[in-house]
């Protein structure tokens, strides 16, 4: 500590480990956060269900998406990716998963959500299985934080059904 | 009107002066104790505004005060810490007067073995 660059070097030093501890202690403090997210999707309309050329099956939806994932934001949250899958299973594939929609939320004023839209994605399957299929719609989210690990979690919602025969 | 010109710019040279006076005490060498002094304040502080930001942040729920609150411990420590305050200069060391040394000479190291002959001093 004998001369200004000394000192400054170890000011700024100290200074940045112990601002590492700090982050990582936000980090950690968000395991402590109790979650209780619910949500709810209902197909309201199956627009149109078609073989395409190529042979694959597709499907337009609307869905109508509501969610409150208020309690998923902490202190240390920079925003939550959440998106909307449809899980089915086909003799090819054990698990398909489709993403149909997703957003982003900044922050907890924008969490309660109620959304009416058609899906965002194509919901196409590898090949022609969807005919009469059942399939869940899973809700995923991930929660980004501003430091540190961040959280991906979902809610499985099932009991939908594709029609039997082409619209 | 050229007699206040030439006092402005003694004055403005006299500022220059003192300021070039109080930057080259404030980056001079530190005695020991201050150095001790100045290592030991700057650790506390840090780690007292980090405690003091951490809580502040979560209690209130906000990252960005706790940032804030850190942000402005780190400047205030430096501000007490970095420049050689005169409260840091308490306990210099008094080095041997050059007059005083030569009353005192150095005694010669032994010279062991027949080697080269190098003029010692």
């Amino acid at each position: 500590m004998h001369s200004f660059g000394y000192r400054a070097n170890a000011l700024l030093t100290f200074a940045t480990t112990i601002l590492a501890i700090m982050c990582a202690m936000a980090s950690v403090s968000d395991n402590f956060n109790s979650l209780s997210p619910t949500s709810e999707v209902q197909v309201l309309n199956i627009n149109w269900f078609q073989k395409k050329p190529d042979g694959d099956d597709e499907v337009s939806l609307t869905l109508n998406i509501s969610a409150n994932l208020e309690s998923l934001f902490t202190w240390n949250t920079k925003q939550v990716f959440v998106f909307l899958a449809a899980e089915y299973g086909t003799p090819k594939n054990v698990l398909n998963q489709v993403s149909l929609w997703d957003g982003i939320i900044p922050s907890k004023e924008h969490a309660k959500f109620s959304i009416h839209t058609t899906n965002k994605y194509r919901f196409i399957d590898q090949g022609s299985n969807l005919r009469g299929k059942n399939f869940n719609l899973t809700l995923h989210w991930h929660v980004m934080p501003k430091t540190g690990k961040m959280f991906a979690d979902k809610i499985v919602m099932s009991g939908f059904r594709l029609p039997e025969a082409y619209r | 009107m050229k007699s206040l010109l030439l006092k402005h710019n003694r004055n403005i040279s006299a500022a220059a002066g003192s300021t070039v006076k109080i930057v080259s005490i404030l980056i001079s060498p530190m005695d020991w104790q201050g150095q001790k002094l100045a290592e030991h304040l700057m650790q506390l502080l840090l780690v007292c505004f980090a405690v003091v930001a951490f809580i502040t942040g979560y209690v209130l729920g906000s990252f960005q005060t706790m940032m804030l609150i850190y942000a402005a411990g780190v400047v205030l420590t430096s501000l007490l810490v970095v420049p050689n305050w005169p409260f840091f200069n308490r306990h210099s060391l008094n080095w041997l007067d050059p007059s005083e040394a030569d009353k005192h000479p150095k005694p010669h190291p032994a010279i062991s073995g027949p080697k080269k002959k190098t003029a010692k001093k």
